[in-house]
């Protein structure tokens, strides 16, 4: 059975789960006077540097993440789904880049399926065939967009969507039930949050087309109409479907809503917690990385710019262990 | 012909045969997959050896007892020694009676190894939930007991009987 390939990889995983930060850990680091203090209590989990930079320090850890995942599964290929925001955030940074003529180190992500080279040589050069064919057609038209009408809102929304698009394809390709939730959950999240800025800017119907991406759990005609009428129309309709309880998160405000998409995917995933068999507990542990990282970056740029504890608290995210 | 004369043997060492060759199949799948897992929480942390060890042996068990069955049956036989002449009848009962623990041997080792596999990522989180986690995979064993109790008692029975 295919489920049982992942047997050794599942019990490794398993020991390294007890080194996930707990949410009693967030506590202590909430509760720690200062960024410094936050290192040190970083420091003694083995989490390494961030003493100026703490983007340095989450990098080092996502790298820690995919290196286990590379000695564990040789090709992590299946995991491509969780790599393709980074490849067309990687996008966005190299058309703009090649637009200003201006050449940005620390906006690139290393993790990613397209080195990052081969994508600022393809846009640089404009050999949109180096790039993986689902990118070539986003590039370009996301180049076009920049040079002829210099709307950069424009050319994050091509990109955008057809990052979603990918991520939605991946889930649905790799026929694992954990992925295709992974895919599905990315997509509608997104596009509820699309479709509330779009409703506080005003934006036009063929933009909110041009941005939404399909997926399963939303029905994008009706986003669509609830967007141009209102944020009460989009609460309404999100009643109507499973996303209920982050409507009214939106009621709160859009950050309030991120979060608890965050934790949606959280809960969801959590089950993998006590499954010994197959892929999940390998996707959920990379995700579960993700959501703590994410987490650290936003209690250590909370502290370093001296934000107070609760308004640090109730943006840090649920946590997996 | 001399096979059909002697069809009653082949017939017994045919189900010997079996019971050891089900059990030691499914033994070898169950002692693999633990053998996995088990190798995957020794990486991390070397002092739980001695824990996941014990979960992994749990599944070999099936083997052990196929191959005693085939061993009860040859010496029923006379294969081991003494008289082969087995009439038909009592062939195809020797046959029948290895049965069980042919396929629950088979069967249950492989469960067994899931409920392993399962106790064994228990003990990697909360190894002093140790002796917890050595049940469930030991309720499976039942299963692989009753057959083999049956399949004894078979083998023993039919030596008496005058068929």
């Amino acid at each position: 059975m295919a489920e049982d390939q992942y047997l050794y990889a599942v019990a490794r995983i398993r020991t390294k789960e007890l080194s996930l930060l707990s949410a009693s850990f967030f506590e202590q680091l909430l509760s720690a006077p200062d960024y410094e203090a936050c290192i040190r209590l970083l420091r003694e989990k083995g989490w390494e540097g961030g003493q100026n930079d703490w983007e340095e320090m989450l990098s080092r850890e996502r790298q820690k993440t995919w290196k286990l995942m590379e000695e564990l599964l040789g090709d992590t290929s299946v995991f491509d789904v969780f790599l393709y925001a980074n490849d067309y955030s990687n996008l966005k940074a190299a058309v703009k880049g090649c637009r200003h003529r201006t050449e940005l180190e620390n906006v690139y992500i290393e993790q990613g399926t397209v080195p990052v080279d081969v994508i600022r040589t393809a846009l640089r050069e404009n050999r949109f065939e180096d790039l993986p064919e689902k990118m070539r057609e986003p590039a370009r038209e996301a180049q076009r967009i920049l040079l002829q009408t210099y709307d950069g809102q424009l050319c994050d929304v091509v990109i955008d969507r057809a990052a979603l698009e990918a991520i939605y394809q991946a889930g649905k390709d790799s026929r694992n039930e954990f992925l295709m939730l992974y895919g599905e959950l990315t997509v509608a999240c997104a596009d509820i949050k699309t479709a509330v800025r779009a409703c506080r800017t005003g934006k036009s119907r063929e933009f909110l087309e041009r941005a939404l991406a399909p997926c399963d759990s939303l029905d994008l005609k009706e986003l669509t109409e609830a967007a141009l009428e209102g944020e009460e129309a989009i609460g309404r309709y999100l009643a109507r479907t499973e996303y209920e309880e982050g409507a009214e998160r939106l009621k709160e405000s859009l950050s309030a809503f991120e979060r608890w998409c965050d934790n949606l995917m959280i809960r969801r995933i959590r089950p993998q917690l006590h499954n010994a068999f197959g892929l999940g507990p390998l996707a959920a542990y990379i995700l579960a990385r993700e959501n703590e990282i994410k987490s650290v970056r936003i209690v250590l740029s909370g502290k370093k710019n001296e934000l107070p504890e609760e308004s640090i608290r109730e943006r840090v995210r649920e946590t997996y262990v | 012909m001399a096979i059909m004369e002697n069809m009653g043997v082949v017939l017994a060492l045919l189900g010997a045969v079996i019971a050891a060759l089900a059990a030691g199949i499914g033994s070898s799948i169950g002692v693999g997959m633990t053998g996995e897992a088990a190798a995957g929480v020794v990486t991390e942390d070397p002092s739980k050896f001695s824990k996941v060890l014990v979960l992994q042996l749990l599944p070999g068990t099936q083997g052990i007892y196929g191959l005693l069955i085939g061993f009860i049956t040859l010496t029923q036989i006379g294969i081991m020694g003494g008289s082969a002449d087995i009439s038909l009848i009592k062939g195809v009962l020797y046959f029948v009676a290895c049965l069980p623990m042919a396929f629950v041997g088979y069967k249950s080792a492989i469960r067994q190894a899931r409920a392993s596999v399962a106790s064994i990522s228990l003990v990697a989180k909360r190894p002093d939930q140790f002796g917890k986690a050595m049940i469930f995979p030991a309720m499976v064993e039942t299963y692989a007991i009753l057959a083999l109790l049956i399949s004894i008692l078979s083998i023993f029975g039919i030596n008496g009987l005058a068929v």
